[in-house]
């Protein structure tokens, strides 16, 4: 933003005309027309008909809330009409030169999914769960979550973090570990704590004292960590799986009176320990980086270490701090897996969530509220398989599980756009 | 200054700070720019045979053979550590030590010794051909590999970060597989001829996909490529299940049929090696990415684009379209590694997992092998060793193939540090010779004396 600023700044005084020309682009535009045309295509090509069962309240819930039946077709094609309308406003504010909002695009794709989720219903017998599918989502998105903040930490101190897999796999390794001997989920997660800050000083070791290339370090622990683990998980885990390798797990605490909101509550408010942690993760991120010294000194030696370097900031120690402090946060994404999600460990089980993380933060363009939701969607896009195999899906369901990452690329591709790093990330330091 | 390291104070103009290494690189600045005096040549020969001496410790091989002793010292602790024997052994270790020694001798000596034999040559057998067919099966390991770290390299160089191999690999599979055995009546070297180029179009179309993005819409081609890899993941498991695209007729596995004789890949030695002549290919490519690179105006571009895309475009290269050609280019070359797996390696039909990882260990071999094709090709062979050999240790020794990963991963890491390698083995550093400011000293003190 504030580099489009200083260019229109610097070529006013060249001509005149410059100062009227804006900088909006067609592309969000043609992405949601491009997406609306995909979604009266799929209606069109697999006709679906049928009533579609929205649940929205779970069975022992506080307040009951009657099972909402739509007519699919109708219901879908109605949806697909208010994307129409959005993607009308968008050009036609395209053309007179102003941005299409957030909230159009939010409006649009809530349309989209809900239209989607009808289409995707239609005719089972069985409820489309809305709790379980936004709730799922939530939960799936803790590594991701937890993964991209420790991205986004590292990459603002000018570190780039390739090694979130790594830092996942190891507290995932590590907690299960922990957590088995001590019979305590509490104690697992503060050794994935430790954990990742460990991963993440080996990254720092070869990335800042020895100004390793960044990619190369990350990509090498992610092999490396994936052998180690790997390694020890046959050769000590599975000879003595029932002292070492069988986890206490969180349990899901309800809190009281929130979790009994409808819809929201049992989302958001009766989950393990480890997601409202998350809750409080992303703010306390985001507020650090931009609001105290702490995180002042940090960008300033991620976007130019040599003028932070020369106000005295020790911009090896910041950095150190820093990556550390990643790990950590990675960490905790990593105890998901074994302390929330399953009660062992098992081979290679992150299975590319950290790359996933990455993504996230690109997505998020570096800003760990802005990377949290996206590591949301993506928890989203990994649970929507788990909800439509139970109500059973029309198209094959290699498709479905396709479709969250095909929307991302054209997300990427049409809405997020040309996204710029921090300016030395990936930079090593070298004083003098 | 005839002693490699002359200890401090035998100068006696020298700075005071100044460590006995770099005492002795004033010298040696100064004798090469006074050159040698008449009556000293006794000594020039002695200094002479200490900047070889310094050359051979200071040079990449040394620090290339320390990366690889540290990281089999690594593999070596752990195989040690979760050795059943040496556990035994250890019990009783104060008792008597040396059967600890030995039981850790006999694990870590066993592993390392399958690994060799499952790698580069078995000694143990019977005749000639059974002996050298390790090194072979090294080779059949490589080729994939070659081919895919070309892809990464080449996208590396020109300045993009290429993590959908598996995609690539995968579309690749998909299409030189579906021209393999969907195919028919076409006679031998044409179907192949077909077959490749399927695979390697489709490789190229899924990376172009990435580059055509990035190019136009600045979207980051990390973001895309592993966007694309699941994407092709899911494809292709669909085609694998659905009769009449790639699943085997009358079966329900999702698996193909096996690929057509006329369109397999012939063996390169013989019917007694599994090697073909992909090998033959991927060490093509090695060629030709090297001309690419460095004997053309397109690699040119690539290269320029990746060192300064800024710099690129004043230059007048037009930076989006070398974003799409490389990314084509890379593709291509994952898509070739794609293709000889299934035309080479798994010509009984394959699944979704056709892909083996190889697309994420491409990047791990195009960072070995410094993004240059020659060093790609070596530490192909170097990572074709080790899953050939990994495979023998761990049916031969119950040791997990996992640990090749660590030693694997480690070789690279320590490479990628030189002077950690050095402190560690305390070896004198090159390039502290080189720094300006020291030469510079060096100089005003010569005109000092003068």
């Amino acid at each position: 933003m504030s580099a489009d600023h200083k260019t229109t700044q610097l070529d006013a005084p060249l001509s005149e005309t410059t100062r009227t020309v804006t900088v909006v682009s067609w592309k969000t535009a043609g992405v949601l027309l491009t997406v609306t045309v995909l979604y009266a295509l799929l209606l069109l090509a697999v006709p679906h008909s049928g009533d579609t069962r929205f649940l929205l309240s779970q069975r022992g819930d506080f307040f009951q809330i009657p099972v909402i039946v739509v007519p699919a077709t109708v219901f879908a094609w109605g949806c697909g009409a208010v994307m129409l309308a959005v993607t009308a406003v968008a050009f036609a504010l395209t053309a007179r030169g102003r941005r299409t909002s957030l909230w159009l695009v939010v409006l649009y794709s809530l349309a989209g999914l809900l239209g989607f989720l009808a289409w995707a219903g239609a005719g089972s017998p069985r409820d489309l769960s809305i709790v379980g599918l936004l709730g799922g989502a939530v939960l799936w998105s803790v590594p991701f979550v937890y993964g991209a903040l420790g991205g986004v930490i590292g990459e603002r101190a000018g570190v780039v973090n390739i090694a979130i897999e790594a830092q996942l796999l190891g507290a995932a390794f590590t907690a299960a570990i922990v957590s088995s001997i001590t019979n305590s989920a509490v104690a697992g997660l503060v050794a994935a704590l430790f954990a990742g800050a460990l991963v993440a000083l080996v990254l720092g070791v070869f990335a800042i004292t020895y100004h390793v290339n960044q990619v190369i370090v990350g990509v090498v622990l992610n092999v490396l960590v994936v052998g180690l683990t790997s390694f020890l998980y046959s050769q000590v885990l599975v000879p003595s799986a029932e002292t070492l390798n069988s986890t206490t797990r969180f349990q899901s605490i309800p809190i009281p009176v929130l979790s009994d909101i409808p819809v929201i509550g049992p989302v958001l408010f009766d989950q393990p320990l480890l997601i409202y942690l998350m809750f409080i993760a992303v703010p306390t991120v985001w507020y650090t980086l931009n609001r105290t010294r702490w995180g002042l000194r940090l960008r300033s030696v991620g976007e130019h270490p040599k003028a932070a370097d020369t106000v005295g900031i020790d911009v090896v120690r910041t950095r150190y701090n820093a990556v550390l402090v990643a790990g950590a946060v990675a960490g905790l994404g990593g105890a998901f897996y074994t302390t929330v999600q399953l009660s062992q460990f098992g081979e290679n089980m992150t299975g590319g969530a950290g790359y996933i993380a990455l993504a996230a933060v690109i997505f998020g363009k570096w800003d760990p509220v802005r990377a949290a939701f996206a590591g949301l969607l993506f928890g989203f896009a990994s649970n929507l398989q788990n909800v439509l195999s139970v109500v059973g899906s029309p198209v094959p369901s290699q498709f479905m599980l396709m479709i969250p990452y095909i929307v991302t690329l054209l997300a990427v591709a049409g809405l997020v756009g040309r996204s710029r790093p921090p300016a030395a990330s990936g930079e090593p330091y070298v004083k003098g | 200054m005839s002693a490699p390291e002359p200890s401090p104070g035998s100068n006696p103009e020298q700075e005071p700070g100044l460590d006995p290494g770099t005492a002795e690189e004033l010298e040696q600045e100064r004798a090469r720019e006074l050159g040698a005096p008449a009556g000293e040549e006794v000594q020039d020969t002695a200094s002479r045979m200490a900047r070889a001496l310094q050359q051979t410790m200071t040079s990449s091989w040394t620090v290339a053979v320390g990366a690889v002793l540290l990281a089999v010292l690594a593999g070596s602790i752990m195989i040690a550590f979760t050795d059943e024997e040496v556990k035994a052994a250890a019990v009783y270790f104060f008792a008597r030590p040396v059967d600890t020694f030995v039981a850790v001798g006999q694990a870590v000596g066993g592993a390392y010794a399958a690994l060799f034999r499952g790698s580069v040559v078995n000694l143990q057998a019977p005749d000639f051909v059974t002996a050298i067919r390790p090194f072979t099966e090294t080779l059949s390991y490589a080729t994939p590999l070659i081919a895919a770290g070309l892809g990464v390299a080449l996208a590396f160089r020109a300045g993009l970060f290429n993590i959908g191999g598996q995609g690539q690999m995968l579309v690749a599979a998909a299409a030189a597989g579906w021209v393999g055995f969907g195919v028919s009546g076409v006679p031998f070297p044409l179907h192949l001829l077909l077959a490749l180029v399927a695979g390697i179009a489709a490789g190229a179309v899924w990376a172009g996909i990435a580059g055509l993005l990035k190019a136009r819409t600045g979207a980051h081609e990390v973001i895309v490529t592993i966007m694309l890899n699941y994407v092709a993941y899911y494809l292709i498991s669909y085609f694998l299940a659905t009769p009449g695209l790639l699943q085997a007729p009358g079966s329900s596995n999702p698996k193909t049929p096996p690929t057509a004789e006329s369109a397999q890949l012939p063996n390169l030695l013989g019917a007694r090696f599994n090697l073909t002549w992909g090998f033959v290919l991927a060490v093509l490519a090695v060629v030709g990415v090297w001309w690419l690179l460095n004997r053309s105006s397109t690699g040119f571009a690539f290269r320029a684009v990746g060192e300064n895309p800024r710099a690129a475009r004043v230059a007048g290269i037009d930076t989006g379209r070398a974003t799409i050609n490389s990314m084509l280019v890379a593709g291509g070359l994952v898509g070739l590694a794609g293709a000889s797996q299934v035309l080479g390696a798994v010509t009984t039909g394959f699944s979704s997992d056709i892909d083996a990882g190889i697309g994420f260990d491409a990047i791990t071999v195009a960072l070995l092998g410094g993004s240059n094709p020659w060093g790609v090709l070596a530490a192909g062979i170097l990572f074709g060793a080790f899953k050939a050999g990994g495979t023998t240790m761990q049916a031969a020794e119950g040791v997990p193939s996992d640990i090749v990963l660590v030693v694997q991963s480690l070789i690279v890491l320590f490479i990628a540090a030189p002077p950690l390698v050095r402190a560690i083995f305390r070896l004198p550093d090159p390039n502290r010779r080189r720094t300006p400011k020291k030469a510079k000293a060096a100089r005003n003190r010569k005109e000092a004396a003068a």
